[in-house]
């Protein structure tokens, strides 16, 4: 790390981001969560606790998912994510976790959706029939205060089904 | 097409799965500062002094303000007010002048063009502060006359409600229980955190405020008063919100702090909360100790209740006032049959964080202290449970029931159809003999389980709101409600209302939530009442769109207006089958010959509803529990929660909020406490100090909807849903744990963590728990 010539002390970072390059001048204190959300503009990954507790700002990171807030951008550089932008279908059609997710009533406010939508995203391509406990389970990684899970873990369940048909 | 009583997928969905969601923080205006608040680090101190010297010279901050800046600006005022109670003393400035009452008072803001630098240059300003001796017990703080209060005492008074003569009925019962218990510090704690974005414009002189919910046109009348401005050169403009739950929106410090800086620095101004913040700024809620005293005939019928309440309001009283105490004490009696009662509730400050209205506020405490008290005298009078809730429920003969009660200026009139047989019929879909009988099972193989059970009453549709429809010449139909969006999918119920009077699909309506340059006056979203109240206000303000279209449609279908019927948005003459459209219809209101002198032009439709009174919801939660006798840990096996809806108009939102409720009541019962040191030092600060429940944490929930009974007080049938999930948790909660445990007694307090619990266990053991609850002792407050 050097001091550059305008006496900022940020570093370049080249991250792969739902497929695509980004190269910016990072300082080496900001999250991932930070520069996804100010610098790309990718602002369904969303912060709530700031401490790894909750897992709001999920993101996959080489396909696992990481808390984003807790990761620093730097930490990032060269590494693969996704966000929940990426789950969209190219012709703007809402994925089939997405519409799962909906057909259960399985988010209220929606700030946590996001990060449960990652969580999700993993485990389906982890576990393409995962047990009910395992999804539970899973879920038990983030926070949701309006939902109670139930339905959460209902819709990751029907999109395991859709996808196995 | 009338989607009214279907589960239809919500209209906020599609934008929120897609990370589209536009909450506070994603509103970012070019040139926006950032907001950081420096905050009192100790619980009650004299200001000395606050130096903003080094933060000002720092490079990237705008402006740093105190109190000084402020001189002359009114404190935060209430907006329900109390009569009988002055709540001038106690009021909160937006920065502390001369006192800190609690940590996380703000006593500066500093103005930086970023967030990192806002923040460290916030560390950098110099509090001086003098301890104070702190108050952390609202009992034994009631009769201190702190300085900052200029001479009041902490108690800032006592809300009372009753009637019959208690205490004589105490005096001569042949059965009195008493028993004392305390819940803990809980609070909404929304995922996401608060926070606004204010612009002013000075060409304009107008502000424009993102992020304002729960009652936008309150915060507006508060923030006009304060800054000098006309209401209307204030626009209040509604984004997502990620979780209310009572505590969202209220008019706190920052409230005024951002848009006044917003103002001052002709830049726009962003200010979002960061969690460690939150909890120990945002209301905080709850807390309350009890003594209650229940007389029974020797047929174990209930003869009187008296309660007597201890509220530790925190460091000031904010803009809810006494409401929490009002609820307390006024709902307190519950579903029962109950000659005498008096409940009395003693508000009294202390120097933690103020307290507000969370989900469920009052009823969750109530429901608790009335309910396990319950439990306790069963066994105490050598009846069950069951059968002593059974014996004193209010029944068809009796309702609709009018206690002889006023609460929030209205008399209090239970407007349910049979208490004691939504008690059977829920049991009965539960299947709570069998929990029981289990429970029981499982003791006989010397594990701790047990099962516990609430009965509740619930209150929606407060006060009044507005709506206004109008319907553009494309034929775009469009409502603006008083209401804001808690995360609880108001604008899918109001699209269902509204689609239903144009007989259109609830997509095709535009949902506005607490625009105020749209919709001059709303009242807001709180206490269940959305539905209900701004339910019924767009309902009207629809219907009325509609008939001023069937005028305009008969004119030009040239038939009357009692040869129209409606049909997917469009107006068909029944004899000829001639039909025009809605942007026909609209097109043509707009010009002659459909204008008239003294008519407002267009298809536009006003409503305003006025509840007479609240509507009483009901329902109960039962809960199946087992005891780590090693840990002390609880796990609930089983949770049930039934509820009479009225009428649901998305039975899948009600669901939802019935069973997020639950485990949100779950959580104040077994986990979450906001716990402080003896010094008044919060030392929940995290979330992994404040710990909510996760899905490992709970048992699949059931939820039983009820639709026996329909709102008499308005024609759409509805009662509220957004509290009961919460208000019976703690109750059965603790009803299961003591039948887990076998205690003759009571739990003392919540929530029950492994620590209480294990408590409990050596109580038990060593058979210190013999005689908590005085059987025909003196009973009454010490």
């Amino acid at each position: 790390m050097t001091d550059n010539a305008d006496g900022s002390i940020a570093v370049p970072v080249t991250i792969t981001v739902n497929g695509r390059d980004h190269s910016r001048l990072i300082e080496p204190w900001r999250s991932l969560a930070d520069v996804l959300r100010r610098d790309l503009g990718l602002t369904g990954t969303r912060v709530a606790c700031d401490l790894g507790a909750c897992g709001t700002c999920t993101v996959l990171v080489n396909g696992d998912p990481v808390r984003a807030c807790l990761l620093l951008a730097v930490q990032a550089d060269g590494q693969r994510v996704e966000t929940v932008e990426s789950l969209t279908a190219a012709d703007g059609t809402l994925g089939g976790l997405q519409q799962a997710f909906s057909e259960r009533h399985a988010l209220q406010c929606g700030f946590c959706t996001p990060g449960f939508l990652m969580l999700g995203t993993a485990l389906l391509r982890a576990t393409g029939a995962p047990s009910r406990e395992q999804v539970r389970e899973c879920v038990s990684a983030n926070l949701c205060r309006c939902t109670g899970y139930g339905a959460i873990i209902d819709a990751i369940e029907l999109a395991a089904a859709g996808s196995q048909e | 097409m009338s989607t009214l009583g279907q589960s239809i997928r919500r209209l906020e969905d599609d934008r929120l799965l897609r990370g589209h969601g536009r909450f506070h923080d994603d509103v970012v205006r070019p040139g926006q500062l950032w907001m950081r608040v420096v905050r009192s680090p100790v619980a009650h101190a004299r200001i000395r002094g606050i130096d903003t010297a080094a933060a000002r010279s720092m490079a990237g901050v705008a402006c740093v303000i105190t109190a000084a800046d402020l001189a002359g600006m009114p404190r935060i005022p209430v907006r329900q007010p109390a009569p009988g109670i002055d709540f001038t003393p106690y009021l909160q400035a937006p920065l502390a002048a001369e006192f800190v009452r609690y940590v996380g008072d703000p006593v500066a803001a500093v103005l930086a063009d970023d967030p990192y630098v806002a923040e460290d240059a916030a560390e950098q300003v110099g509090v001086d502060l003098a301890d104070l001796p702190v108050a952390l017990d609202a009992r034994l703080a009631a009769d201190l006359r702190p300085e900052c209060w200029g001479g009041a005492r902490a108690e800032v008074g006592v809300v009372e409600f009753g009637y019959g003569d208690v205490d004589r009925i105490l005096d001569t019962a042949p059965q009195v229980i008493s028993l004392h218990l305390r819940i803990g510090r809980h609070s909404g704690t929304p995922l996401e955190t608060r926070g606004l974005v204010a612009e002013y414009d000075d060409r304009s002189g107008r502000l424009t405020i993102w992020g304002a919910t729960k009652v936008p046109y309150f915060n507006r009348r508060v923030l006009a008063r304060m800054l000098g401005m006309a209401e209307h050169q204030i626009h209040m403009l509604e984004t997502d919100a990620g979780g209310s739950f009572g505590v969202r929106g209220e008019f706190y410090p920052e409230d005024l702090l951002v848009p006044y800086l917003a103002r001052r620095s002709g830049r726009p101004v962003k200010w979002t909360e960061d969690r460690a913040e939150h909890l120990v700024a945002a209301n905080h809620a709850r807390e309350q100790e009890h003594t209650i005293d229940l007389a029974f005939d020797d047929d174990c019928r209930l003869l009187g209740l008296r309660n007597e309440v201890w509220l530790d309001n925190g460091g000031y009283v904010r803009t809810h006032g006494v409401v929490v105490a009002v609820l307390t004490a006024g709902m307190m009696p519950g579903t029962y049959r109950l000659p005498g009662f008096r409940s009395r509730v003693h508000v009294v400050t202390t120097n933690k964080t103020p307290i507000g209205t969370y989900r469920a506020p009052g009823r969750f405490q109530n429901n608790f202290v009335r309910e396990h008290a319950l439990d306790v005298a069963a066994t105490r009078l050598g009846i069950d449970p069951v059968e002593l809730r059974r014996r004193n429920l209010l029944d068809a003969t009796e309702l609709p029931h009018a206690r002889p009660l006023q609460i929030f200026g209205a008399p209090m009139l239970l407007d349910g159809k049979d208490h004691r047989e939504h008690f059977d019929k829920s049991m009965a879909a539960v299947g709570y003999a069998r929990w029981r009988a289990e429970a029981r099972d499982a003791r006989g193989d010397g594990r701790l389980v047990g099962a516990g059970c609430a009965v509740i009453l619930e209150k929606a549709g407060l006060g009044h709101d507005s709506a206004v429809v109008d319907v553009d010449t494309t034929g775009a139909v469009r409502v603006a409600v008083g209401g804001a969006s808690a995360g609880q999918g108001i604008e899918t119920v109001m699209a269902q209302i509204v689609a239903a009077a144009f007989d259109i699909a609830p997509d095709l309506v535009k949902v506005v939530l607490s625009d105020t340059d749209i919709l001059p006056d709303g009242g807001g979203t709180f206490a269940s009442r959305s539905t209900v109240v701004g339910g019924m206000a767009a309902k009207m303000a629809a219907d009325e769109a509609v008939s001023k279209a069937k005028r305009v449609a008969a004119d030009l279908l040239g038939v009357p207006v009692a040869g129209l019927r409606m049909e997917s948005g469009a107006f068909v003459a029944t004899a000829t089958g001639a039909r025009v459209t809605l942007a026909e219809v609209a097109t043509a209101s707009y010009a002659p010959p459909q204008v008239r002198t003294g008519a407002e032009t267009g298809l536009i439709g006003r409503g305003t509803y006025v509840a007479e009174g609240m509507t009483y919801p009901y329902g109960a939660h039962y809960a199946q529990v087992e005891v780590d006798a090693q840990t002390g840990a609880v796990r609930v096996l089983r949770y049930a929660v039934t509820y009479e809806i009225g009428r649901a108009v998305n039975p899948a939102m009600v669901a939802g909020q019935l069973a997020g409720g639950a485990v949100q009541g779950i959580g104040g019962a077994l986990m979450e406490e906001f716990r402080y040191d003896d010094q008044g030092r919060p030392l929940s600060v995290t979330f992994a100090d404040y710990r909510w429940p996760r899905a490992s944490d709970l048992p699949e929930l059931q939820v039983e909807i009820f639709e026996d009974s329909p709102a008499p007080g308005n024609p759409l049938g509805v009662r509220g849903a957004g509290e009961g999930g919460t208000a019976g948790a703690g109750a059965a909660i603790s009803n299961a744990v003591r039948d887990a445990l076998q205690l003759t007694g009571d739990v003392g307090a919540l929530p029950l963590d492994p620590r209480r619990v294990r408590d409990l266990l050596r109580r038990r053991d060593s058979e210190n728990l013999a005689q908590p609850a005085q059987l025909a002792s003196r009973p009454g407050p010490r």
